[in-house]
């Protein structure tokens, strides 16, 4: 007479070689997963050193937010929501199997309340997870949204692979339920008390398909089941660090581990002062082995989702740029240099065989990839380091040798003299309207405009400059500008990989800055501002020139004539104020504040803005492209149904300027800066008979 | 001055350079009693022709055959000229690929005095050639002294100085071949690559447009071939913007490059520099558009205007087109 | 195989605005940026790329005084070996001839398989190089815009004639040759490379050391001699256009329609 469904244990005490089976099972899982482990963490013991163990709370912030908040995964609605789900599913089960392995399910007690709770949860968990992977292999054989698409120079797409895990994942649960079921099953057969299953979960289901197996069968598959979600476990568990599942053992780690502020790069070493340089030999990543530990966990923890590519603007034209494919053809690189048996091979360059030089080159640092990323990959240092490799090897394309000369004999890369710099305030008509004082030591001010090299000496952006201290004039700041003394900032020229040069012009800066005894700084170009705040140490705060203005707007101290020629506006982030600085609202607020502003949105805006095409040193590269970056985002704007930009960066309106001539919408289109626009709106009281000034409209 | 002035005289299958009636004016403004003389190397029947051809601006010519001239090689031809050229001689050569190869070399072997690149003679005092020369991309000018006493080689920019008007000369031909003996040089000649075709002949066209460094970027040429297409006419470059791979190198005007004849030639973004107006002939009506008012091309241009060529490129093609729409009307 | 370069320290004409100084016998000097002339650094960038297939080591060379060294510790940083500034107040004022002069004297102290210059420099005078092979009597060829050795003795050299064309020759070492732009893509010198050979030494050879005999050389040698700066009155010159870009485009189409410009 059958008492009650033997439980796997009493089934193992009985035989001796099925508890031997599963201590075996278990040991070898565990052994072979910890050899895995200790090969695939070998490179990064002969990485570079990466300070990431500082500000602990912060970083597990950062993990309840995005590890276990999923925060970025809704991003993209469909696969985001199945993933949360599968996410969460997991958490849920882990504790199930983890307690089922080490053979604690009968014994442990838990309150009775939780215990129904978690048996309802369990078991949808189960379902819910079960028909996620259903439907995910219906995404990758049959929807196969293009971003995973493998285009043909990166090699073959793994679908086989992909359907493979999916497949696995689903065969977990599978075990898992027809363990759970086969017992009901067996229980509700002879009658006894059936132990819970939610109603319409998976268990309940089979446990009604095997009502009518036989008892000695439901025997089999109890102990089956319980086999086969053990060996599917311990087989994904070795299988995971060999593919893009490797993500959930490092998902915990690539987020805690993050970077913690935008806009920063990581020094050329860890540790090393600037002024210990040049001890160092090397300059940049140029070997596997020069990246970070924590740039290789990012390579393994890739999931291949995508999402970085699909977001990233080189991509889009055409540019010789997939970050997703920089990070899988690495993990493939350390996975083949560093295998599981036999001598690790390390040292070749990376520039030439595994990335070609105008893949690096092309990137625009957008940083849209980055705030894709689910994983908190990050792309802009690494492409930072391997080009620092490539200027330290003399590597650099021909069209960005000239500007970079220019910049380290004239300050700035159009080779324009310095004594010129301050040019653009003395013109003739603009002279008269707005004293603008040069802060020589002669003159001194609490606030410095500080201009770059941009607005300073092109001429369709020297307006950006006028109108911005006009716009500060009025607000009766008591500001100046450096004039000579004023290097380029060398935003671009450090994100280039000329760290040496960027110093150079830093430290001359944060001399001329220091002298001339400013408590703040402005700024109406973005690039600038981003260097000033991150880049550079010990200089007075700054802010953005539309910071500036929301801030007097709000105070009411600012008003607007209003606006009524019928265009519509949209706002264009720029990367360096929006994405890199979270500057979203302030602009928005200032235009909105203008009576009879009609604005639209953007598809692709705030942290989704999509870049302009770069700036600084960017404006000389010539890349491999099939449209202009620039004539994109014109057509997104065109679509929205705008028919001005307006921007808060003088290299944005650069590119765009230029894209619509391009693009062929001259005189449908134009571009306006945030600052021109609003030194044209401002309500200024009527000038006083005895003058004899004209304030220019814009 | 009594020094004898010889001219290199340039030539190739059978037709001399247009250079040979330039060193005559040259040679006037050096010393104008003394008529300079003529040599001419090379090889051949093709030799006679251009002796006989040259005739007719020098009074005396002299011949230098021999087989190892066929191609002229700039290292032996320098040895044949220091076997007859008399010491204290003047030599006046063309500036350029040839002259450049030849002319500093034989100035040493003459151990004579050298300037290079004249583009006007001043005339003498006492025993110095006053000349001047440009530097800087010819952004400014020199006068400089050449000691004549010990004679000198002087390249001559081609183009510099106008041939002169006047009756031809009835010259002789002075056969000097026996005088060099064997040859040797240190550098063998052994083929000439040319240039390869290009999908255009900017040769064959009438009306050309040109960019220089001035279109900024490659993308930017696309406005010079709208307005070549609105105009029936070809782009072609200045050397930068080969150098820059923007453009092949078949449509490169200048020494290096191409010569051409148009009938207009417009100038977009290109400074002047001599290397490229090399390359252009038969005095086109030259337009040229730039933003610095300073640039050189404007001394050479018929008509100049200062503006940015790429705000006035796609105007002015818009021009054009609105006014072949109404004619077509 | 041993190669020279022999460069020199020029205002970079691109970055520099050229104007003449009020006295007339000079250009302003104050606010020049200056570096190699830019027909040297391709020499240089070339002699590198050769001595990476063939071995050896190049040496950068220039006549001058102290100012010149930066160039010569530029190049170092880019790769060559040596850098040596050949410097003496007996110099100064030397003509082409002169600095030829002073170069053989220096080639001669040494071994050098291969001698390179740039075709010009912005003073357009392409004859330092074509001086330097006569005197030591080395085969020459000037414009050269591609070098393969072909063995110890031997190399061949394209060079750059009318019309785009190239000519081939074959030529003897040792020779002397002027190099044209274009001939490679010089690469990039940073920073750091330049501060990483700032103390490292560059002799500095005097006429006496060389053997120099100071009567050949110097101002009172030169038989060429700059006498002024001047800008040129600009003559007849172009006919500027001077009204807005509308009436310029139009009195434009109508000098093209009297020319035969429109088809």
């Amino acid at each position: 007479m059958v008492e009650g469904i033997q439980s796997v244990p009493q089934v193992a005490s009985a035989l001796v070689q099925a508890r031997i089976l599963f201590l075996i099972i278990h040991v070898l899982g565990v052994g072979c997963f910890g050899y895995i482990m200790a090969r695939r963490l070998a490179p990064l013991f002969r990485a570079e050193r990466d300070l990431r163990f500082d500000r602990p709370w912060e970083r597990l912030g950062k993990v309840g937010k995005f590890w276990l908040g999923q925060w970025r995964h809704p991003r993209y609605r469909g696969a985001g929501i199945m993933h949360i789900l599968v996410f969460a599913g997991f958490i849920l089960l882990a504790t199930r199997a983890f307690a089922l392995v080490l053979g604690l399910a009968d014994s442990v007690a838990v309150p009775e309340s939780v215990g129904h709770i978690y048996d309802v949860v369990k078991d949808y968990a189960t379902t819910i997870v079960f028909l996620c992977m259903a439907v995910a292999v219906f995404r990758r054989l049959v929807l196969k949204p293009p971003r995973y698409a493998v285009p043909t120079r990166y090699g073959k797409g793994h679908p086989a692979d992909a359907v493979f895990l999916l497949a696995l994942i689903a065969l977990l649960m599978v075990g898992d339920s027809l363990f759970a079921a086969s017992k009901v099953a067996f229980q509700a057969q002879l009658g006894q008390r059936e132990d819970f299953l939610a109603v319409l979960s998976l268990p309940w289901a089979l446990k009604h398909v095997l009502l009518s197996a036989s008892l000695p069968a439901l025997q089999e598959i109890h102990f089956g089941g319980f086999l086969l979600h053990d060996l599917t476990f311990f087989f994904l568990l070795c299988y995971r660090p060999f593919g893009i599942q490797f993500h959930v053992e490092t998902s915990l780690f690539s987020v805690f581990f993050a970077k913690l502020d935008r806009g920063t790069l990581k020094p050329v070493r860890w540790g090393v002062p600037d002024d210990q340089l040049e001890q160092v030999k090397s300059f940049g990543v140029k070997t596997f082995e020069n990246f970070t530990w924590k740039h290789m966990l990012d390579f393994y923890s890739c999931a291949d989702c995508g999402r970085c590519s699909d977001n990233c603007p080189a991509n889009a034209v055409g540019r010789p740029l997939s970050p997703r494919f920089l990070t899988i053809k690495a993990r493939d690189y350390a996975f083949r240099h560093y295998p599981m048996f036999g001598k690790a091979t390390n040292g070749q360059a990376l520039i030439g065989n595994l990335y070609a030089e105008d893949e690096i080159w092309s990137c625009t640092t957008c940083g849209a990839c980055e705030e894709e990323c689910p994983l908190l990959v990050e792309y802009i240092d690494k492409i930072v380091d391997l080009r620092r490799g490539m200027v330290d090897d003399g590597n650099v394309p021909q069209s960005l040798q000239k500007p970079l000369k220019s910049l380290e004999s004239r300050g700035n890369p159009y080779g324009k003299m310095e004594k010129k710099k301050a040019d653009w305030v003395r013109n003739k008509e603009f002279e008269p309207t707005c004293k603008v004082k040069i802060l020589d030591g002669k003159n001194g001010a609490d606030t410095l405009y500080f201009v770059d090299s941009i607005t300073s000496y092109d001429d369709r952006m020297q307006s950006i400059g006028r109108a911005t201290v006009r716009i500060l004039d009025h607000l009766g700041v008591n500001f100046g500008i450096l004039g000579g003394a004023e290097k380029d900032s060398g935003h671009e020229v450090r994100r280039f990989g000329e760290e040496t040069l960027f110093m150079a012009l830093r430290d001359d800066n944060v001399e001329a800055i220091k002298e001339s005894g400013v408590q703040r700084i402005v700024t109406a170009d973005p690039h600038a501002y981003n260097a000033l705040k991150h880049d550079y140490k010990d200089i007075p705060p700054v802010e953005h020139i539309s910071q500036v203005i929301a801030r007097e707007v709000k105070a009411g101290k600012l008003k607007f004539e209003p606006t009524d020629n019928g265009s519509v506006y949209t706002y264009h982030d720029p990367c360096y104020l929006g994405r890199h600085n979270q500057v979203y609202d302030d602009p928005r607020d200032v235009l909105d504040a203008i009576p009879g502003m009609k604005r639209v949105e953007m598809k692709r805006c705030r942290d989704r803005s999509f870049c302009c095409g770069g700036g600084g040193l960017m404006l000389f590269y010539e890349p491999k492209e099939e449209q202009r970056i620039g004539v994109r985002r014109v057509e997104m704007a065109a679509e929205a149904g705008a028919n001005v930009i307006v921007t808060a960066c003088p290299f944005c309106m650069v590119n765009i300027e230029d894209a619509i001539k391009v693009a062929g919408l001259e005189g449908k289109m134009t571009a306006i800066d945030l600052a021109e626009l609003v030194d044209q709106q401002i309500a200024r009281e009527a000038p006083k008979e005895s003058e004899t000034a004209v304030l220019v409209g814009g | 001055m009594t020094a004898r002035i010889f001219a290199y005289i340039m030539h190739k299958a059978g037709v001399a350079d247009d250079s040979a009636a330039e060193l005559v004016a040259a040679a006037k403004k050096i010393d104008p009693a003394a008529p300079p003389t003529a040599i001419v190397i090379g090889s051949g029947a093709d030799l006679d022709t251009v002796c006989a051809s040259v005739c007719g601006l020098y009074a005396e010519v002299w011949k230098v055959a021999s087989d190892a001239f066929a191609y002229p090689n700039a290292e032996l031809i320098r040895r044949a000229l220091v076997k007859v050229v008399p010491a204290g001689s003047v030599v006046l050569v063309p500036h350029e690929h040839f002259g450049i190869d030849l002319a500093p070399g034989l100035s040493i072997k003459l151990n004579a005095a050298f300037v290079s690149d004249v583009l006007s003679i001043d005339g003498s005092e006492g025993a110095d050639l006053k000349v001047v020369r440009q530097e800087f991309g010819g952004q400014v000018s020199t006068h400089v002294r050449c000691n004549l006493s010990s004679g000198a080689v002087i390249t001559v920019r081609p183009g510099a100085f106008k041939a002169l008007d006047g009756a031809p000369v009835a010259g002789s031909v002075v056969d000097k071949s026996g005088e060099i003996g064997a040859l040797t040089a240190g550098r063998r000649y052994l083929e000439t690559i040319a240039a390869e075709a290009g999908d255009v002949d900017i040769t064959k066209h009438a009306v050309l447009v040109s960019v220089g460094r001035g279109i900024q970027e490659k993308d930017n040429i696309g406005i010079a071939h709208e307005l070549a297409e609105a105009l029936g006419a070809a782009v072609s470059c200045s050397r930068p913007v080969v150098d820059a791979k923007w453009l092949e190198k078949s449509r490169q005007v200048g020494s290096s490059g191409k010569t051409v004849k148009p009938k207009v030639y417009i100038a977009c973004g290109i400074s002047g520099a001599f290397q490229h107006l090399a390359g252009l002939k038969g005095n086109p009506f030259i337009i040229a558009i730039n933003k610095n008012p300073k640039a050189p091309i404007f001394q050479v241009a018929d008509v100049g205007i200062v503006d940015d060529i790429l705000e006035f490129l796609p105007e002015f093609t818009n021009k054009v087109r609105e006014m072949h729409s109404v004619s077509v009307k | 195989m041993e190669i020279l370069v022999c460069a020199r320290r020029v205002p970079d004409t691109s970055e520099n605005e050229i104007q003449i100084n009020p006295a007339g016998n000079d250009i302003e000097r104050d606010d020049l940026v200056y570096s190699i002339n830019e027909w040297d650094n391709y020499a240089v960038e070339e002699a590198l790329q050769i001595v990476a297939r063939v071995g050896g080591s190049v040496t950068v060379v220039t006549v001058g005084g102290q100012d010149d060294e930066e160039i010569l510790r530029r190049e170092m940083a880019m790769g060559a070996t040596h850098g040596v500034l050949i410097a003496d107040d007996a110099f100064a004022g030397s003509d082409a001839r002169g600095i030829a002069t002073i170069l053989k004297a220096f080639v001669q102290k040494g071994r050098y398989d291969l001698i390179l210059t740039g075709v010009q420099a912005d003073d357009g005078g392409a004859q330092v190089g074509g001086m330097l092979a006569a005197m030591l009597d080395y085969p020459f060829a000037s414009l050269v815009n591609g070098i393969e050795v072909l063995d110890a003795k031997k190399l061949k050299v394209t060079r750059e004639i009318a019309g785009g064309n190239r000519e081939v020759s074959e030529i003897d070492l040792p020779c002397v040759l002027s190099i044209q732009t274009g001939i490679n893509e010089p690469r990039y010198v940073g920073m750091r490379g330049i501060r990483q050979v700032a103390s490292v030494p560059i002799p500095t050879p005097s006429a006496a050391e060389l053997g120099i005999d100071p009567a050949t050389v110097g101002h009172a040698a030169a038989k060429v001699k700059r006498v002024d700066y001047f800008v040129p009155s600009l003559g007849k010159g172009a006919e500027m256009l001077e009204g807005s870009r509308e009436e310029n485009i139009d009195k434009v189409i109508e000098l093209l329609a009297a020319k035969g410009g429109l088809k």
